[in-house]
């Protein structure tokens, strides 16, 4: 006879969760912060240089004639902007950055302790309903961003990332409120563990490349502006690097989780062999799971084919984690299929 | 810009090598964009044959590959759910039939769903074989040739041994080269020194061939997926039995209550092994207000026999843990009441007496219940209605389960008389009576008013049709039982195919170069370069251990080892995939 919930241990981890969602909006905030102050601290630079080479221009006539390319190419100099390699480099501190790296921690460590809590109240692995994938996988994007951070400047990405762990918290809590609760027979499996897990921990890496990509976007656009000689109207991108090394990064992470991707597909088969006694039914949970493995193949096939590089392949990147949002919401959702255990 | 190099927008430059050509090494001679005059037969099937194997259509296919499945979800799909699908087709009859003749009921054996991953498939073995040969033949060959100046190399760097310590170690040249040889060789590089004993000799490294087997490996394995896949469908068979307390399965074809066989399936293949459900015991959630009567547990206690006398086992059978048995898998899907009732007819004999499979609407077991006793006489009777393990009334009068277990058994039944329409052999659902030639005798809409009972109450049905009794409960378990040949083989090739990946996009593969000289002063200087072939993030720090291998090697401070630097290009591009050795 397993042991009871624990209700009241089930209490502590939603007033957990509930301090973590708050410590992150306030991380959000500084995030948010840190573009504003540095895109104006860049700003007011780039016009005093602006005002100093106008100065000598005039004298030096003819010999600094290099066209618009002279005013951006001085600019990547100056601090505060993103270098490539994406190394924490020499630039000047970014105090309010700290301030948000610092508040993501502590709210990643209340967090943890939810998560924690939440398993230890249900005897079992915090992945058993739609809060729980929310609220967990929420958890490894900001642990995951947070590893990477130990390793690469990516603060720039930090709004982004952090506003989507606050999206997905707030989704588990004002969503699918689910009290703890043991599992019902279909989801007492340890392949639960293995394919939930790793379908979770895939999911959070698409979404940090999810959001490199947009940047990548973004970036492309700026710089195509800005080698036509237009004035730069997104500042804040200048915190970000290149659209190329964005590219190179998301690319890195997002073979991870498509390798990650293609374990869960086939862990999820051989659960459903167990369950139910085909590995693959084209029931619509893997359908979607199917197309997702699908684009990010294309993803995967595009960044190594010729004219499918850069842009295209940020697409496919962003189309294959729509497709993860829409498999999460609105399949769990709305569509019928075997896999009806959301809670909802 | 010199030919072969262009700029992708971003300012980078870029190797005109796309990988397609590049690894359909003899198949993509004739650069596609040349418009050849008359291609004639056999050259429109070669050009034919390039387009289907180039990365491009692989792409294109990979995408279209991903919209075609979606439709498959909107849609109900006959092989899983047949009924819905009629249903549908009765609910839409103008939309319906067109849906259908698009094949988007059966999308996953439609001629379009199989057309774009035959393609795709044959597209992927029209690129696994060239590169397989291709690959092969690397495997044999020698690491490439030195270029001759490696300080054009992505990343490059210098070293120099003092001369002191040259004389120490008696070093020459030709000495040093075979020493840092070793090392790489040590490092998992294979190797080869040449112009040894000249001014200048050096060595050629290259590491990482195990990314392009991994790749192949990945490939080949989706091929072997397919193939398993295919088996499964030839071969296999599968059906559904439902089995109430205390009954027995036979696997032989009457057995089943339903039966898909693959194509190529014969009776044969059937092991006539027995299974009996001795009991099946069902636990809910007592504890939690919130997910009270959920379930919990699910455990059916069977009989097993191999085979006519063979020995009898008993064995556990629950959710997610099937038996194995006689060639096939035995799962527990799903579970129900089954109310006894008799019926007597108008004559006073018993029409019809047993278990009646209930199907359950809801998680507390609601049940539909359908029961037809086609022997009655003078007339044959039919009812149908609801099986309710916990009745309550509502303040409408209307009654309704509140619990999953039977605390309060009811039944909640109308009525019919007349012909059954059983008797011209066309096959029937048991489940669902067709009241459209029969006569009401009791419903809720009538004067006699529906029929309730309880364990152990009888009632007699007006006009003295006869009398129904609920004698007393028991539960069912449904089964599905599959024989799937395949499976084990889709199992190996998916998990190739997932190793194979692994080493395809996380193994670096690199070239790497080490010349030496002698300065006339008596120093040995030493120069290295290393190229990636596809995405090698991981390049210079590769540069960086293998300088420090050599320098601890001969003892050179690390002070004086000497410049190292990674070329700009490589640090934008090197990502790319788009470096290649040919040019060098
Ligand atoms: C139709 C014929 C196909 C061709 C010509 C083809 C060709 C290639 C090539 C050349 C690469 C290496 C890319 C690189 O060096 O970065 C590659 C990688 C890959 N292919 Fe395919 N492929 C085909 C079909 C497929 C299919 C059907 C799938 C599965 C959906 C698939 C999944 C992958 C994946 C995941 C990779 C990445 C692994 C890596 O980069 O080495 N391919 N493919």
């Amino acid at each position: 006879m397993p042991q009871p919930v624990n209700a009241e241990l089930g209490q502590v981890s939603e007033l957990f969760m509930l301090l973590a969602s708050i410590a992150y909006v306030v991380a959000l905030v500084f995030f948010v912060l840190d573009l504003v102050k540095s895109s104006s601290t860049i700003g007011a630079l780039e016009s005093r240089l602006a005002d100093e080479k106008a100065a000598p221009a005039r004298s030096l006539a003819g010999v600094g004639a290099r066209g618009a390319g002279a005013t951006t190419s001085a600019v990547p100099t100056a601090p505060a902007t993103a270098d490539d390699s994406m190394d924490y480099g020499s630039g000047p501190r970014r105090g309010r950055a700290r301030v948000a790296v610092s508040l993501t921690v502590l709210a990643a460590v209340i967090h943890g302790a939810a998560v924690i809590t939440r398993g230890i109240a249900a005897h079992r692995v915090p992945w058993g309903n739609m809060y729980e994938f929310c609220t967990t996988g929420a958890f490894l994007v900001a642990l995951i961003f947070l590893v990477t951070l130990t390793r690469k400047d990516l603060r720039f990405v930090g709004s982004f990332v952090v506003g989507l762990v606050v999206i997905m918290l707030c989704a588990a809590t004002v969503g699918f409120p689910t009290p703890v609760a043991r599992l019902i027979p279909a989801l007492q499996s340890y392949w639960l563990i293995v394919h939930v897990s790793i379908a979770v921990a895939s999911s959070a890496l698409f979404t940090i490349t999810f959001a490199m990509s947009v940047l990548q976007l973004l970036q492309t656009s700026r710089e195509a502006k800005l080698l036509a000689g237009k004035a730069d109207t997104a500042r804040f991108l200048r915190l970000v690097p290149s659209a190329l090394s964005l590219e190179n990064l998301s690319y890195r992470l997002n073979a991870v989780a498509f390798v990650g991707w293609t374990f869960t597909l086939m862990a999820g088969a051989i659960w459903a062999e167990q369950a139910w006694g085909r590995y693959w039914g084209w029931d619509t949970k893997e359908v979607w799971t199917f197309v997702i493995w699908t684009v990010y193949a294309g993803y995967l096939h595009a960044r190594a084919t010729r004219g499918w590089t850069g842009t295209r392949a940020a697409w496919l990147s962003i189309v294959g984690y729509l497709c993860i949002v829409f498999n999460f919401t609105i399949v769990n959702i709305y569509f019928s299929g075997l896999h009806s255990y959301s809670g909802v | 810009m010199p030919r072969g190099l262009t700029t992708d927008g971003k300012g980078t430059v870029k190797q005109d090598v796309s990988q397609d050509t590049k690894h359909r090494a003899g198949a993509a001679r004739a650069g596609s964009d040349v418009v050849l005059p008359s291609l004639g037969f056999l050259g429109t099937l070669r050009w034919a044959w390039t387009q289907l194997t180039s990365m491009r259509t692989a792409l294109f296919l990979l995408l279209l590959l991903a919209v075609a499945a979606v439709p498959g979800s909107l849609f109900p799909q006959r092989p899983a759910n047949p009924a819905v699908v009629t249903q549908y087709l009765q609910d839409n009859p103008d939309t319906g039939p067109v849906l259908d003749w698009f094949q988007l009921f059966d999308v996953y054996s439609s001629v379009w769903f199989s057309a774009i991953y035959l393609l795709l498939f044959v597209s992927l073995i029209g690129c696994v074989i060239p590169r397989a040969v291709a690959h092969f033949r690397a495997v044999r060959s020698k690491p490439p040739r030195t270029p001759k100046r490696l300080s054009r190399l992505p990343v490059y760097g210098t070293l120099e041994v003092p001369a002191g310590r040259v004389q120490d170690a008696g070093l020459t040249p030709t000495t040093a080269v075979e020493q840092a040889a070793a090392l790489l060789k040590k490092r998992g590089y294979r190797v080869d020194v040449r112009d040894a004993g000249t001014e200048r000799p050096s060595v050629g490294a290259e590491r990482g061939l195990a990314k392009e087997l991994g790749n192949l490996v990945f490939h080949t394995s989706l091929i072997g997926v397919l193939v398993s896949v295919a088996v499964g469908g030839l071969f296999g068979y599968n059906g559904q039995k439902v089995i109430v307390e205390g009954d027995s399965f036979v696997n032989t074809l009457i057995g089943y209550d339903s039966f898909n066989p693959g194509s190529n399936f014969s009776d044969d293949q059937l092991t006539p092994y027995s299974l009996r459900l001795d009991s099946f015991d069902v636990r809910f959630d007592r504890e939690q207000e919130s997910h009270y009567g959920q379930p919990l547990d699910f455990t059916a206690t069977v009989t097993t026999q191999e085979g006519p006398g063979e020995d009898e086992e008993q064995q556990v059978l629950k959710v997610n843990a099937p038996l194995t048995i006689g060639g096939t898998n035995v799962y527990l899907v799903g579970n129900g009441y089954a109310p006894l009732v008799t019926v007597r007819d108008g004559e006073g004999n018993i029409a019809s007496q047993g278990p009646v499979v209930s199907v359950p609407s809801d998680g507390l077991y609601t049940s539909l219940f359908v029961l037809k006793a086609p022997d009655a006489k003078p007339d044959q009777l039919g009812f149908v209605g609801f099986f309710l393990p916990t009745a309550f009334i509502d303040e409408q009068g209307v009654s309704f389960s509140r619990d999953p277990d039977p605390f309060n058994p009811q039944l909640n039944l109308n009525s019919y008389y007349g012909d059954l329409g059983l008797d011209d052999g066309t096959p029937e659902n048991v489940y669902v009576l067709d009241t459209e030639n029969l006569t009401e005798l009791n419903s809720r809409n009538n004067d006699d008013g529906g029929i309730v009972l309880g364990v152990g109450q009888t009632y007699d049905l007006p006009e003295g049709k006869g009398s129904v009794t609920f004698d007393g409960l028991k539960r069912y378990i449904a089964l599905d039982i599959h024989h799937d040949p395949g499976e084990v083989g889709a199992l190996v090739f998916s998990t190739l195919a997932l190793l194979g990946l692994t080493a395809s996009l996380f193994i670096g593969r690199r070239r790497l170069w080490i010349r030496t000289g002698e300065h006339p002063d008596g120093r040995i200087m030493l120069e290295y370069g290393l190229l990636a072939r596809g995405e090698d993030p991981r390049l210079l720090a590769e540069g960086r251990a293998v300088e420090k291998l050599l320098a601890d090697r001969w003892l050179v401070p690390s002070a004086t080892a000497g410049e190292h630097r990674e070329q700009e290009a490589a640090r934008s591009a090197a990502g790319s995939a788009h470096h290649d050795a040919k040019d060098i």
